[in-house]
């Protein structure tokens, strides 16, 4: 099939930056919108042309290095990440538009590149539990139940890619945090620390600049790992407890 | 230099207590004056960074994605292996040491291995206590599954994500010690050369890929967890990014190279589609527990099947061709990696392949969907399923899946000793980067086992050995080996952007990779591998005369950061054909045709190629110098693996 591609260049985070119209051809429905991106980059190396810098890693779904705006949806059209994205969605002739990530807390780097580091930094402000390697318990020493296990599984699915943040009209960041909020929560030993936890990597989030969560949800709708809207009910229970309760006696 | 493992003495299960308890120790206030750096943020080095900061060294930890988040031990899919004999099916540490030697074909160090089995039952309560939620049963207790090369239920899972759990988990341990400011973190920063003082390792020089600044790290002592090099394949189930660079300089400063030719091919990979892929998808190998493989049995058959003249659910079942279960009564499909690979080659080869390329195998659920029912087995492998189902267009719950054998890991890697050492004092390497554990095969879910057991429960302890005798001070990185290092690094990036010449990175990245998989792929010979010797030679040439990198050093320049991996990669593929050559048997993951028993399985030679090959750089287009570390086998008997 034959593409217009409408692709956002930006020279770094200081340039002002706009859309430049590529066309590319004989596109497979077999390849990966990455893959395309690749035709597309062959071919401006070959008329030496700075070819469109973007993020990508794994090329699996998994490791959340792809980013990409799509004709409006974060990774495009399906519920999946941009690398699982084929060829196969589009139309022969059609026009696609590609931009970054937008959000405040996401600033352009180069071209299609942005700067997800606010997610390390919340992360790093309480997404994990206080243990130190080696003198844990036997790992079946807790029994945990089995929908228990399963609902912290789902929750710790994030891959951490941001989609959430790009789809929110307010570029809330409420379902990422909410997701590991929700699974350290869930299961027992997370639960030492659940109120601290939630206080600090609320205000971590807020910090960043991320936006206020007004509940339209197109934050799970448009999440490559479907993770659920719940998460955030739960984060705000969390937090309301912690921050009405304590833990010092 | 005689190569010096290091091991210690004494009985096999005792060797790595009394290793601990003999090891000189830093005292905990002491611990703050040294400094570490860490090259990767994987299993091993998130998992290293985190353990050694605890412990209240300064840590640097670095690596080329936005986040360590990222690492590729991220994509792991089927599970993490460990003796705990939760099942109460015979495991134990000396099985799954037995299981671990037998499966690498007896190209593995004993004591190594040992300790490895020894200490994967300390992972499984660390990851835990983390919060890792593995897969349970509905009691509360943990679940496990069978793989590849075993014959118990050792395998712990986190549905079809257990790389991408262990790996968050590790993560979130890094996460904590940056808060404590204990580990200072570089992210898409890529180190391009390890810098030696005094014939000790003591910093590194990197590149920061935003704005390109070249930088000096001093340090008491440099950590390697960086990974493999199956990317030398171009296609690969590796990252995009997952390079040999970091190991390939440390190689050039002196670290031997051990067994560059052992690499695996993963039998459960999504097959090409067209010239167009850019990377191979694996399909986790848990599957094999209840996927059945098999082709048609006739030539015929296979034919109309390309044709699409017939779908896989017309061929009756005495038309097809189980061909793991008829050969390996006793294995079945669960055979190791390198035995199925081989054999889906074989029957492909035969002309019984299934796809429109004849190089696809299916894996067919019929009979377990029809056993266990729909749901059952979407609660196993539900995302493996909806992986495949995008990647390909088809349902594979209404169909069979297709697959075939693609690189997926690599078992060679930078020499070390017992300690991790590698042949340069105070440079380690851990995880994939090293050659330790795996022989010429790595069995299923012993790679995060081991990128973990190195992290967390081996290097915690062999660093204090080191530093214990390295004084307080470090050099400064005004230091003139620092400023000469830089200078080549640079000099390096400017010839790559200064050749202008006609054809992209890419371009040569591609046939680099066809070569490799031609000549020393699944099968190699003597002639095809001197003839790919000089094929690859040519292209090095070519590409350091012909290749086009655009823009500059000063920017974000993802070409000049591939062009850049790509010329060490060039070098790599040429000693891993040497190495190759010089192995004249068959032996895991390396296939010698010249070396099989009638059956056509691996024809080892235990009386002359029971040696790690480690090799030794020795310039610009030398022949790099072979030195041999002889195995011992004390416990375990080597015989011709049997998987019947």
């Amino acid at each position: 099939m034959n593409l217009t591609l409408k692709v956002w260049r930006q020279k770094n985070a200081s340039d002002k930056g706009g859309f430049r119209e590529y066309k590319v051809k004989d596109i497979s429905e077999h390849m990966s919108f990455l893959e395309m991106l690749d035709v597309l980059n062959e071919e401006l190396l070959e008329k030496g042309e700075d070819p469109v810098h973007f993020d990508h890693d794994c090329r699996e779904g998994i490791c959340g290095m792809c980013s990409l705006h799509i004709n409006g949806k974060p990774h495009g059209p399906l519920q999946t990440t941009t690398c699982q994205l084929h060829m196969r969605s589009f139309n022969d002739g059609e026009t696609i538009t590609i931009e970054p990530f937008r959000a405040k807390a996401f600033p352009v780097v180069k071209d299609l590149v942005v700067d997800r580091g606010a997610f390390d930094r919340i992360i790093q402000s309480g997404g994990y539990v206080t243990v130190n390697t080696g003198g844990v318990p036997d790992a079946n020493e807790i029994p945990i139940p089995k929908v228990i296990a399963d609902e912290a599984f789902d929750s710790a699915t994030c891959i951490g890619c941001g989609a959430c943040v790009a789809a929110c009209k307010n570029a809330s960041a409420m379902l990422f945090v909410s997701a590991k909020i929700s699974q350290l929560a869930l299961l027992p030993q997370g639960k030492v620390e659940r109120k601290e936890r939630a206080e600090k990597m609320v205000a971590q989030m807020d910090a960043e600049g991320f936006g206020a969560c007004t509940n339209t949800g197109a934050c799970s709708a448009e999440c490559p790992k479907e993770i659920k809207l719940s998460n955030i009910a739960r984060m705000n229970r969390e937090y309301f407890t912690a921050s009405v309760t304590t833990e010092n006696v | 230099m005689i190569l010096d493992s290091k091991t210690p003495s004494g009985p096999l299960a005792e060797k790595w207590t009394n290793h601990k308890f003999n090891v000189k120790l830093v005292n905990p206030a002491n611990k703050r004056k040294y400094e570490i750096i860490v090259v990767g943020t994987g299993l091993a080095g998130a998992s290293a960074a985190a353990s050694l900061a605890e412990l209240g060294y300064n840590v640097k930890a670095f690596c080329f994605q936005d986040s360590p988040r990222r690492a590729h031990s991220i994509a792991a899919q089927g599970g993490i292996n460990a003796a705990k004999n939760y099942q109460n099916d015979g495991d134990s540490v000396f099985r799954l040491f037995y299981d671990t030697v037998k499966g690498g074909d007896y190209r593995s160090r004993e004591a190594n291995v040992y300790r490895l089995a020894e200490v994967s039952v300390n992972i499984i309560d660390q990851c835990v206590a983390q919060g890792v939620p593995f897969a349970r049963e509905y009691g509360g207790l943990l679940a496990n599954r069978s793989f590849g090369g075993a014959q118990v239920s050792r395998t712990f899972y986190a549905r079809g994500q257990t790389g991408q759990q262990l790996l968050l988990g590790a993560y979130s341990a890094l996460s904590r010690q940056v808060a404590n400011g204990k580990v200072k973190l570089f992210p898409r920063t890529e180190m391009l050369d390890v810098v030696i003082i005094d014939g000790k390792a003591q910093g590194i020089v990197t590149r920061n890929l935003i704005t390109g600044t070249i930088e000096s790290h001093s340090a008491h002592a440099v950590l390697l967890c960086t990974g493999g090099y199956g990317n030398v394949f171009f296609l690969s189930t590796n990252a995009m990014g997952s390079n040999v660079t970091a190991a390939w300089r440390a190689h050039k400063k002196g670290a031997y190279f051990a067994n560059p030719c052992y690499t695996q091919i993963h039998p459960t990979c999504i097959p090409v589609s067209g010239d167009h892929q850019s990377k191979l998808t694996l399909m986790s190998e848990s599957l094999r527990n209840d996927g059945r493989v098999w082709v048609p049995k006739t030539v015929e058959i296979a034919e109309k099947l390309r044709k699409k003249e017939i779908k896989p659910a017309d061929i009756p079942d005495e038309d097809r061709d189980y061909y793991l279960e008829n050969k390996y009564p006793s294995f079945g499909n669960l055979v190791p990696r390198d035995v199925a690979s081989r054999n889906a080659k074989y029957v492909c080869d035969e002309g019984r392949g299934v796809n429109e390329t004849g190089e696809a195998v299916f894996l067919d659920f019929r009979d377990a969907i029809l056993r266990d029912g729909e749901d059952l087995v979407r609660s196993k492998y539900g995302n493996l399923f909806d992986m495949y189902h995008q990647i390909t267009g088809e349902n594979p719950y209404k169909t069979p899946m297709m697959i075939y054998p693609a690189v997926h890991y690599t078992m060679g890697g930078l020499w070390v000793d017992y300690n991790l050492m590698t042949t340069i004092p105070g440079l380690y390497a851990l995880g994939e980067a090293n050659f330790s554990d795996h022989g010429a095969n790595r069995l299923g879910a012993s790679a995060l086992m081991q990128g973990l057991a190195d992290g967390y429960f081996v290097i915690p302890y062999t660093v204090g050995n080191y530093l214990a005798t390295q004084p307080y001070d470090k050099p400064s990185e005004d230091h003139p080996a620092f400023k000469q290092s830089e200078e080549e690094v640079k000099e390096k990036l400017e010839r790559l952007l200064s050749i202008k010449g006609e054809k992209t990175v890419d371009y040569y990245h591609k046939k680099l990779g066809k070569i490799m998989w031609n000549y020393c792929g699944m099968a190699r010979s003597a002639d095809g591998l001197a003839k790919a010797k000089s094929m690859i030679k040519e292209l090095k040439e070519e590409f350091w005369t012909n290749v086009r990198v655009l823009g500059t050093e000063e920017e974000l320049n993802q070409s000049l950061e591939k062009a850049n991996r790509v010329a060490d990669f060039l070098e790599l593929g040429e000693l891993m054909i040497d190495d190759a050559l010089n192995r004249n048997e068959s032996c895991g993951g390396h296939f010698r045709e010249e070396y099989q028993t009638p059956e056509g399985e691996a024809l080892r030679d235990d009386e002359n190629y029971a040696y790690v090959a480690a090799w030794e750089y020795k310039g610009e287009n030398q022949d790099e110098q072979l030195h041999k570390e002889e195995l011992v086998f004390e416990n375990v008997k080597l015989t011709q693996r049997s998987y019947k």
